[in-house]
Parts: structure tokens; sequence; C-alpha cells
């Protein structure tokens, strides 16, 4: 008997395909429930916050300052309160009550008459980025618009701005922007959804009673467990597509890189997760037990992949464990394909550490799949 | 079974197969050896063993002690090659319950890599009766067509050797009629078959009836073998009154079983003084008559007695 005969497994193949299709309800589930929680936490993390407590520092209360205040109250997303001192904008934006502090500099009037364009520092609490985003990016234009305001002197010489604002990010340096946010969703998305589809197939067939059967059959461990994964990579792709053009319609999202590559990266990055909740699938007695499995490793993949976290940030015990997970690797594939236009030679680093966690894997739940009902 | 026969010759040929699931012992030192186009029952109380060796010659348990061959291959060491011409009928059914008939016949008949696979696949249903049931969902099926289905699946590729465990549990008189005449036909063609059964009139039709009690072999031989080695002795009576008669006998010595049937009272026992006692004892004018014992007296006087020793 051949140790892998593709008969085998196109018959595996063709029995699992029937039984995906059939269940219409669970592939209704795992084509729904990512797109769903695309635009829910696309949204929900997106959300355009409006009126972000801001306190104002400053000395000498001038002309232009009171326009500039108007105008940034306009704008809709500054709630600005005066404050008394540098001390209380410190202890302001360290408890969270504020996430912004604009300071403008002492003898500003003059300064902008004089044409110097003094700058109005804005320290901002960058902790969210996307709560700041918006609002930062909003002070871009704020500066254009106060341009007419200002007198006739300084519309003659539009070359130099009148003032510019300076805005410094605390906390979190790397600050994320909502395009960020949306590569990083599209992995956590498919790493929920792929995870659990093959981590019950196995114990599905222990409790269905059908795996004595199966184990009575010439078929081997390897042959049924690819059979297992196939169907779901397709589905996997559709789920990409879903997710990409959703991203591409409703959040904006560029694709900058080739998308055959990214396909591909993104099929090695399903597979591998298909491949771990076959595993689990193996190693459990039940579905309850697989379950659980699937769920404990959900977490740190989440939280360690830097998408809640900037992962420079993290201590390095900790990036060290999420270099170990696919999502770590696939989201910065992801982002930097879709935003920095990266081809096969920067995303190669990453491609082969998910390729390597697949391969090992599968050959632990080779090893552990039991051929006998012992 | 022929004595002469050399070891070769034997389809199932293992000795001293044990097998303990923690401290339980359920298989106890099984020799069993079963020449090929034999047919042979395997019967025994419930929890007896029987599935259990099943599942050893098949390879899917690992037998904790013994050794032996299935069609000639190593049980243990082999495993895989055996699946290849063995088909085994599980107790409970276990096929793809929301696979078709036919998607069920067809996956088997792939994964052994069948030559000519709709062909054969029609055959079978043909064979079987199911080509009417072709496409319907193997799980909205009834309790005797899933028998029917599982068994069309396990002969489909042709097994060397066949192992059915309670292959007719709940299937009506005919399709069980139907069932033995197949596997007849293909003991003929030169298969071999090893059936575990709790119905008496299956037992009697395999040429030769293994009989288990805690994991091992009491009895064996052909019906009438195991029937006179038994050393029962049994009365028939007919007339009216035989429903009183049977109540009182079954308390009385001597008596291990007094049951009707029908229109006769049968009573058995081992100790022909006292059964005779016994039946004298009844009152009314019932015609006694030595008998036979039957297949099925016989098997429950080895359920009853403990320990099953015969
Ligand atoms: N996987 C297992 N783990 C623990 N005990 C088991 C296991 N399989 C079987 N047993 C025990 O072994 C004993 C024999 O079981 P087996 O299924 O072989 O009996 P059987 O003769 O087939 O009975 P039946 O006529 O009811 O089918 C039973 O007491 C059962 O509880
Ligand atoms: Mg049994």
């Amino acid at each position: 008997m051949k140790g892998y005969s593709w008969r085998r497994f196109f018959a595996l193949l063709r029995k699992e395909w029937i039984q995906v299709r059939r269940d219409a309800m669970t592939l209704r589930i795992i084509i729904a429930i990512p797109i769903m929680q695309l635009f829910l936490f696309g949204y929900a993390i997106n959300s355009d916050p409006k009126n972000l407590p801001t306190g104002l520092l400053s000395s000498d209360h001038s002309k232009y300052e009171r326009t500039i205040v108007a105008a940034l109250k306009n704008s809709g997303y500054y709630n600005i309160v005066p404050l008394a001192s540098e001390a209380e904008a410190e202890e302001g934006l360290a408890a969270g009550d504020l996430l912004f502090v604009i300071a403008i500099p002492p003898g500003f009037d003059r300064a902008v008459d004089r044409g110097e364009s003094p700058s109005i520092l804005v320290d901002a609490d960058a902790t969210d980025p996307s709560a700041i985003g918006n609002a930062t990016a909003a002070l871009a234009s704020l500066g254009a618009d106060l341009q007419r305001d200002l007198p006739a002197i300084r519309q003659s010489e539009p070359q130099t701005p009148a003032f510019q604002f300076v805005v410094h990010a605390r906390y979190n340096p790397e600050q994320l922007t909502v395009l960020n946010i949306v590569p990083g969703l599209i992995c956590i998305v498919l790493t929920f959804s792929t995870l659990f589809v093959t981590t019950l197939s196995i114990t599905k067939e222990r409790e269905r009673g059908t795996m004595e059967n199966l184990l009575a059959m010439p078929v081997r461990p390897l042959e049924v467990m690819v059979a297992k994964i196939s169907p779901y990579i397709v589905i996997g792709y559709v789920q990409v597509a879903l997710i990409l053009i959703a991203s591409a319609l409703f959040f904006h999202l560029p694709i900058r890189g080739s998308i055959p590559l990214l396909l591909f990266a993104l099929g090695l990055f399903i597979g591998a997760n298909l491949a771990l909740g076959v595993l689990f699938s193996t190693i459990s007695a039940n579905q309850m037990q697989a379950t659980q499995l699937a769920q404990f490793t959900l977490m740190p993949s989440f939280l360690l992949s830097g998408f809640m976290f900037p992962f420079r940030g993290m201590p390095l015990w900790a990036q060290w464990a999420g270099e170990v997970f696919p999502t770590t690797h696939a989201m910065r594939i992801v982002r930097g394909m879709l935003l920095k236009g990266n081809g096969w030679h920067e995303i190669a680093p990453e491609l082969w550490p998910i390729a390597l966690f697949a391969l090992i894997v599968v050959t632990i739940a080779v090893r552990f799949y039991r051929e006998t009902l012992d | 079974m022929s004595d002469a026969a050399a070891m070769s010759d034997y389809v199932i040929d293992v000795r001293d197969l044990r097998k303990s699931f923690g401290a339980r012992k359920v298989v106890e030192g099984l020799t069993l050896q079963v020449a090929k186009g034999e047919i042979c029952g395997f019967l025994g109380a419930n929890g007896s063993g029987k599935t259990t060796t099943i599942r050893m010659l098949c390879g899917l348990l690992i037998p904790d002690g013994g050794a032996g061959e299935c069609i000639g291959l190593d049980i243990i060491r082999q495993a895989p090659l055996i699946r290849q011409h063995v088909g085994y009928m599980t107790q409970k059914f276990s096929f793809y319950e929301d696979l078709t008939v036919f998607e069920n016949l067809d996956f088997v008949a792939s994964v052994y890599e069948m030559k000519d696979r709709a062909k054969a696949v029609q055959d079978i249903m043909v064979r079987m009766g199911l080509a009417d049931r072709r496409d319907q969902l193997a799980g909205q099926l009834s309790g005797g067509w899933k028998q029917r289905l599982a068994l069309a699946a396990c002969v489909l590729h042709q097994p060397k050797l066949l192992l059915l465990d309670e292959p007719t549990a709940g299937v009506d008189a005919l399709a069980r009629r139907q069932f033995w005449d197949l596997i007849h036909d293909m003991a003929g063609e030169g298969l071999t078959v090893l059936v575990s059964t709790h119905y008496m009139d299956e037992a009697e039709r395999c040429k030769r009836i293994v009989y288990l009690a805690n994991g091992r072999i009491v009895v064996q031989g052909s019906a009438d073998e195991v029937s006179s080695q038994s050393g029962l002795i049994t009365f028939e009576a007919s007339g009216e009154g035989i429903d009183d008669a049977a109540r009182a006998l079954r308390h009385l010595q001597g008596v291990e079983a007094a049951a009707v049937f029908g229109r006769s009272l049968h009573v058995a026992g081992t100790d022909r003084a006292a059964l005779q006692t016994a039946i004298h004892s009844i009152d009314g004018d019932l015609k006694w008559e030595e008998v036979p014992p039957r297949l099925e007296d016989v098997f429950i006087h080895m359920l009853s007695a403990k320990g099953g020793e015969p």
C-alpha cells in the first residue's frame, strides 16, 4: 500500500466537499461572520469621534487666538476648555481626561504679524490613534482656512504660512492610522473564521462514530488532513475576496501590491490556520476541548500580533511570542502589500515563518493522528 | 474446518489474543481459526468481547497480548494492508449521514481505488435493492436500509474477509433472508465471513458457531455439535393450560428454562431426573415428549450459567 495516494486523497476531498456544501448553515455563517466583523470592527474602530476633550494653554488672550479657537470648535472635533498651567495639562493627558493640549506661545499675534510663522504645539494622546486620527488630520485644513481671516499684509505673501500646528503624538509614536487598521483587521477576521472550521473536523468524525469506519478503510493520516483542509482554503478565498472588496468600497483601502502575490500569501496564511485547527481536532477527545484549545490561541494571536498594540512597543518576550503566530506575519504582509506596495522581496521574510509554522503543525498532527481506536 | 489444513489456509488465524481497558480484561486468551470460505457465527452475551475481538482482527485495536494473522498478514505490524482486503461492518451505523446512498458508496469505491467505480457502485446498489434510494441522504434512511447500505459498502471492494458486527440488528425478516442469501453466495465465491449476531436462526445458518463468554471461547462447532455438547435435555408439551404450567415450572428444581412458543411449552434442564420429577408434578393433561434442544435453549442456558461454562 502506498504511503500517499492521490486517488484516495481525491476520494476524501470529494466527500469533504459534499459535506461542506451540504452544511448550508455553517457555510452561511463562515461567509457572513467575517464580513459582519469587518464592518462591525472597521466602523467601530474607524468611527470619527467628535468633540474630543481639548485643553487650551495660552498666556495672552490674543485676537488671532480667538479666531483659531473658534475655527477649532467649528471643525467639530475639539471641545475646548481653558487650562491654568502646564501641570494641569500633563495631569489631564495622563489621566485620559484630555486627548489634546493646544499651547499657544506668548507673543503669538506679534510673531504672526512679523511673518515669523510661529508654531502652535498640539500634544495628542495617541494611545488610541484612531480616536485622534481625524481630528489631527483636520488641523492641516484649518491652517489654510485661517489664512483668509488674517490681516491684509499677511495675505499678500501666502507662500509662508502665518503659523503652523506642530502635532506631538504622545504615548504611541507609531500612530497607526485607519488604513493601518483595516489590513490588520483582515488578518484578525481570517484567523477567527478559519481556525474554528477545522477545529471540529476530526472530533466531529469521532463523535458521530464515522471515525471507526474511516479508520477501517485504507486511508492515511496525511490524506485525511489535507482533504479536510482543502475545501476551506477555497472558502477562505471567498472570504478574502469579499473582505478585500468590502474594504476597498467602504474603507477606501488601497491595494498597491500585486494581487496574485497577496492571494498567494493569504492562501498560505489560511492554510496555516486550518492546519492548526486540524491539529487541535486531532489531539482533542471531543469538540469542547478542541474549541477551547482554539480559543486559547486566538487571544495571543490577537493581542501579540501588533494589531492591538504597536509590535515594537511590546516587551521583547512578547515580541518573540508574537513572531510564532502566523497572524503576526500575515499582518505585516497585508499592511505592506496594501499600503506600501511591497513585493516578493519585502514579504519573503514574513512568508517563510508562516510556511514553517504550517509544516510543523501538520507534522505534529500526523504524528498524533491515531490509526487505531485505542 | 479441516484439521489437515495448513496454517496458511486459514483466513483468520489468531492465538491467545488479549485486550484490557484499564483494569477490565475484555478479551482473555482468544484463539480462533477460520478457514477460507467459511461462515463463522460469533455469539455471546452483551459485553462478552465480540466487538473488541473483531476490532483487533482488522487492526482497529492493538491487542495487549497474543499474535496472529488475518488473510496471511500480521494483525499488529501489517494492519494498514489488512484494511485493503477486509470489509468491516461496524455495529453502529458509521457511514456519512449527510451524504446520499450513492455518494457514500462512491466514496468507499474510490477510497479503495477501484477500477470500474461507476459500474461497481451501480451493481451493488441493484444487488442490495438500493437503486431506488440512490439519492436519498443516508441519515434519512430507516434503520434497516442503513444496515443494507452499510453491508453494500463493506462488500463493495470485494474483500477477502468480511467482519460483520451484528449486521442484521433491526432488519426485517425478508431483508434478513436476502442478506444471508447474499452472504452465502459470496462465501460460495470464496469469501470468508465472521459474523456476530444475537439471532438463533442466523446462528443456525453458520457453518460454525463460536460462543464467547467473558472474553473467552467457551464452545465452538456446528449448531448440532454445540447443542449436543451442552448436555441439555428438553421436553415439549402441548395442550390447554401451558401458560399456567410454564409459570409453575419456572420455580421448580431442575428447570432452567420454561418458555412458551406458540402452542407448545418448552422446558430445559441439565438434570434429567430432576426435570422429569418437575414435569410430572404438574397437573392437567399435558402430553410430554423429549425433543432435541433448540439452539436458543442452548444459548439461554449458556447465557444464564454464570461464567458461561456449558
Ligand atoms: N473503548 C473502550 N473503553 C473501555 N471499555 C470498553 C471499550 N470498548 C469496549 N469496552 C468494554 O469491553 C467490554 C466488551 O465490549 P464489546 O463491545 O466487545 O462487547 P460485545 O460482545 O460486542 O457486546 P454487544 O453484544 O453488546 O455488542 C464491555 O464491557 C465494554 O464496556
Ligand atoms: Mg458489540
